[in-house]
């Protein structure tokens, strides 16, 4: 294997010749080391281990003791057994699927420049914030009965993998793509140079190069896989379940809190095996890191030009149609002619029945608690990232799984944790700041992924030099290594921010009716029967597809690379 | 050694930092005040702008809502928060599921002001729970869906296993929909267990006769009945459906109906939680969401009838919809007792 990666260096063991050792072991960077494993382990023991033991524990109890006999009543039941295969399987199909459909616009993104690229990056993210059911009407006007396509996929598990797909394609073309682009693209040219064929450059040096963010980007994609809820059970029918979907059925419809505590321990460990499974195969490497990313050119040849139009045809084959669809339902009015009625009623609605949300009201009600669920995530998530990176071998492979759990845990089993652990030591099961907070757990996991490979990869020498110049550990950090991972954290500050916008579940769990979001006005919207509301439920999910986009590109055009040379 | 002390000085600064935001989080969180009762609803929950501040003017009370996701997570958010409950009232709780509740020892007894002119057929709770509204879960037809493929309306549920009606309806799937259960029970009452053609006979044909199943009513309503543009004409849904249909339209007749047999109803209880530090603000509460002051407000905004035989319902109520003669009405207890094995026997006979 060593081999054929000859232009891989292989970071020596950071207590060797790790980027802290540019300072001598003082007490001071060991404390700091301390603080930086500290922070996000507080953060995460209150909001996530501590609310899910609780509840754990909670269930399991039957008469002020608990009783494991439901463990192994779970565990030899035919049903939940053919659930979690198909959980684990799905999962696993849907990641592949994902990471080899995004792979080739993830290299035209990284590699080239074109008009409207940024836009483009903007819209791959607009799946994240969609609601089920809207994205359920798109895709059935597709490959539903009488779909425009002809194919009638519903009730085949295709459908549930396409979708998958569509949302998880944005993961593994930003998450690569900001990655891909610091690699000089020098190292495949000079293998070229020397003979080597393209698939013989890609096979031993793009994709061995890329391995850390394909690993990285793949179990995120495998954890929102694993843990589908609303994609299955809207089309998934009766045949198709998840074990998260499951835990949901048990506690809200038969209040079996025994069953779904039970089988929210089984998912954990589920994820747990897996994302040990993935910290053993992904290794820290080091690449020859392209300090400025000068802006990709522009595709030259005739080949290149093909190669890159046919790439984003696909993309918009997958991303642009199903949304295309529904901006273009959200302008056919009740009565079947087209126009801007939806949206005229989406501003009346309200006025005629306080079942309706102000959409303005909506729109800023999500505007903020999506930037402070994305401050909390990117502020945790980039302190992870840095204990990932400079702590011990041995600390940094548990920690990093345990980073990660938060996304591979229900949302019945967080939100039911948050209720029955955080009364003490003071009640905030009535506060408003628990809705960031759920959405930062998702987001984390985002945050560490996008930035650690990264941060990994820069070369300890850098580190070393700036350590040479007098400059404290602290200083090097924000004057050489922020800028360079900049873009990475701003990669996942999207992610964290698109979450957050699209959150439903936990919203819906903790919100109070005078705090809705957009995803809880459309939920209302669609609650009730008529035209006119259903129109309005589709021009609002055109509207949050637009604030997204919007915020997105805003997002994406902060360039921390470009701040002070050093 | 100052370079030592600075880092001190930072990681002590990180530390502070995540303490000072669960100082902010703790000042975002509400203490109860002693003038105030926390109302806690499932998220269909709606109620027009200043009809709580009504009962503030009359009895100086603030009413603070809470949203506790749907009618089965609320119910376990109360459950779970027995001890230490984060509500003074909980609202929304139907027939379905309030003996879970009752059997939790969820509630304090509280005889509504007003309870007189409620029917009895909705008092089956005794003084723990105090019914607010109702609905009732019938089939509802599409006149032009049904008129374009030339079947007559259907009667009752035994025409919907005939084959004139094949292909034609969708239902909700009982273990994630609450009118997807209700439909379940209207079949079961109507086919009983232990007579010759059972509700699993029933089932059985229903599926061989092509019936569809969704996981819950938006995704029946909106994806699949053809008023909304899918391609069936009849659909589980509300007695009140038609009316709520016209309410925002330019439409002068109904676009659709309700089958007025094989209705299931349902109905909505308030209840005071057992350890509430504000019992006679929850009282209070309860007396006023069964007044005519609420009362009015429900039709309009949630589509159930007011359980108060006093209130007054809207001209659209009166103009789209029929009562249904005989609803399914059952008895909590027994629903309680085999929710989980009807809806398992119904799962098994959909699969198969």
């Amino acid at each position: 294997m060593d081999a054929d990666r000859p232009l891989i260096d292989r970071r020596p063991e950071p207590k060797s010749a790790g980027p802290m050792t540019a300072e001598p072991m003082s007490a001071g960077s060991r404390l700091g080391r301390i603080a930086l494993v500290a922070v996000p382990a507080l953060f995460l023991g209150y909001f996530f281990v501590y609310p899910v033991i609780s509840i754990t524990i909670r269930g399991l109890t039957v008469d002020g003791s608990i009783h494991l006999g439901v463990v192994w009543d779970v565990l030899r039941n035919p049903t939940l057994q053919r659930i979690a295969w198909f959980t684990l399987w799905q999962a696993t199909v849907s990641t592949l699927l994902t990471v080899v459909i995004a792979m080739p616009a993830a290299w035209a993104f990284a590699r080239f420049d074109f008009r409207g690229k940024r836009l483009l990056k903007a819209v791959t993210l607009i799946p994240f914030v969609l609601p089920t059911l809207v994205v359920g009407t798109a895709f059935l006007a597709l490959v539903g009965p009488r779909g425009a396509t002809g194919v009638d996929l519903t009730g085949t598990v295709w459908i549930i993998l396409i979708a998958h797909v569509f949302y998880n394609y944005a993961i593994v073309v930003r998450g690569v793509g900001a990655y891909w682009e610091r690699i000089d693209p020098a190292i495949e040219q000079a293998a070229r140079t020397l003979g080597a064929s393209p698939a013989t450059v890609l096979r031993t040096i793009t994709l061995p190069l890329l391995r850390p963010a394909i690993a990285s980007t793949s179990a995120l994609v495998f954890l929102f896989s694993f843990t589908s809820f609303g994609v299955v059970l809207l089309l998934g029918d009766l045949t198709y379940t998840t074990i998260e979907v499951e835990i949901w059925r048990q506690a809200t419809a038969f209040l079996r809190l025994d069953i779904a505590s039970t089988l929210a321990v089984l998912q954990l460990i589920g994820v747990g095996v897996v994302l040990i499974l993935y910290g053993r195969y992904q290794r820290r490497t080091a690449v020859a890191f392209r300090h400025d990313v000068a802006r990709p050119p522009k595709p030259t040849t005739r080949r290149e030009k093909a190669l890159v139009s046919s790439i984003l045809a696909s993309m918009i084959a997958i991303i642009g149609i199903p949304i295309g669809v529904l901006v273009w339902k959200s302008f056919v009015e009740p009565s079947g002619g087209l126009g801007f009625g939806n949206y005229s009623s989406l501003a009346s609605l309200p006025a005629q029945s306080a079942a309706f949300v102000d959409p303005i009201e909506a729109i800023a009600n999500s505007l903020r608690f999506a930037a402070i669920a994305s401050l909390i995530a990117l502020f945790i998530g980039v302190v992870a990232s840095a204990a990932l990176t400079y702590s011990s071998r041995r600390v940094s492979s548990v920690f990093d799984t345990f980073v990660m759990l938060p996304l591979g845990t229900s949302a019945v089993t967080i939100g039911f944790g948050f209720l029955v652990a955080l009364d003490w030591p003071i009640d905030l099961r009535a506060s408003l700041i628990l809705i960031p907070i759920a959405h930062a757990l998702v987001a984390i996991p985002f945050v560490v992924r996008t930035t650690t490979p990264t941060l990994g990869s820069i070369q300890a020498q850098l580190q070393d030099a700036a350590a040479t110049l007098g400059a404290s550990p602290w200083r090097a950090w924000w004057s050489v290594e922020f800028p360079l991972v900049g873009r990475a954290i701003l990669v996942g500050g999207a992610f964290a921010f698109a979450i957050s916008m699209g959150e439903f579940g936990a919203t819906a769990f903790i919100a109070r009716p005078g705090s809705p979001t957009m995803p809880i006005a459309i939920f209302k919207l669609l609650g009730r029967p008529g035209g006119s509301p259903f129109g309005a439920a589709l021009s609002m999910s055109v509207i949050l597809m637009m604030v997204t986009a919007a915020a997105i590109v805003i997002i994406d055009s902060i360039r921390p690379d470009q701040r002070g040379e050093l | 050694m100052t370079k030592t002390a600075k880092n001190r000085r930072k990681a002590t600064g990180l530390i502070v930092a995540v303490v000072g935001m669960m100082l902010v989080a703790a000042a975002c969180s509400s203490e109860s005040k002693p003038d105030e009762v926390v109302l806690l609803t499932h998220e269909s929950f709606a109620v027009s702008d200043g009809v709580f501040d009504e009962f503030t003017g009359q009895t100086g009370i603030t009413v603070v809502q809470r949203t506790g996701g749907d009618a089965g997570t609320m119910l376990n958010q109360a459950v779970l928060t027995k001890d230490n409950p984060i509500a003074d009232v909980i609202y929304g709780v139907d027939n379905t599921f309030i003996s879970r509740a009752i059997d939790n020892d969820l509630f304090i007894s509280h005889r509504a002001a007003g309870i007189d002119n409620v029917s009895e057929l909705l008092l089956v709770a005794g003084d723990l729970a105090t019914p607010i509204d109702y609905g009732d879960v019938c089939v509802n037809y599409h006149i032009a869906g049904m008129k374009s493929r030339g079947v007559p309306i259907p009667d009752n549920l035994d025409d919907l296993v005939d084959p004139t009606y094949k292909d034609l309806l969708v239902v909700e799937d009982p273990a994630t929909s609450s009118p997807g259960l209700a439909f379940l029970m209207a079949t079961i009452a109507t086919y009983p267990e232990g007579a010759d053609y059972d509700w699993r006979a029933y089932w059985t044909d229903l599926f061989a006769n092509g019936v569809s199943v969704t996981s819950d009513w938006s995704e029946a309503y909106y994806t699949q009945f053809s008023q909304s543009g899918g391609d069936r004409p009849l659909v589980v849904s509300y007695a009140s459906s038609p009316p709520a249909e016209m309410l925002d339209s330019e439409l002068t007749e109904a676009p659709t109906g309700v089958m007025t047999e094989g209705c299931f109803r349902q109905i909505e209880y308030a209840g005071i939680l057992k350890g509430t530090k504000h019992e006679s603000n929850a009282a209070a509460l309860i007396d006023f969401l069964l007044s005519p002051a609420f009362q009015n407000d429900i039709p309009l905004n949630m589509f159930v009838y007011p359980a108060n035989s006093r209130a007054t319902l809207p001209q659209v109520y009166a103009d789209y919809t029929v009562f249904p003669d005989a609803p399914v009405i059952m008895d909590p207890h027994t629903i309680d007792a085999n929710r989980e094995r009807w809806i398992t026997e119904w799962t098994q006979i959909a699969r198969s």
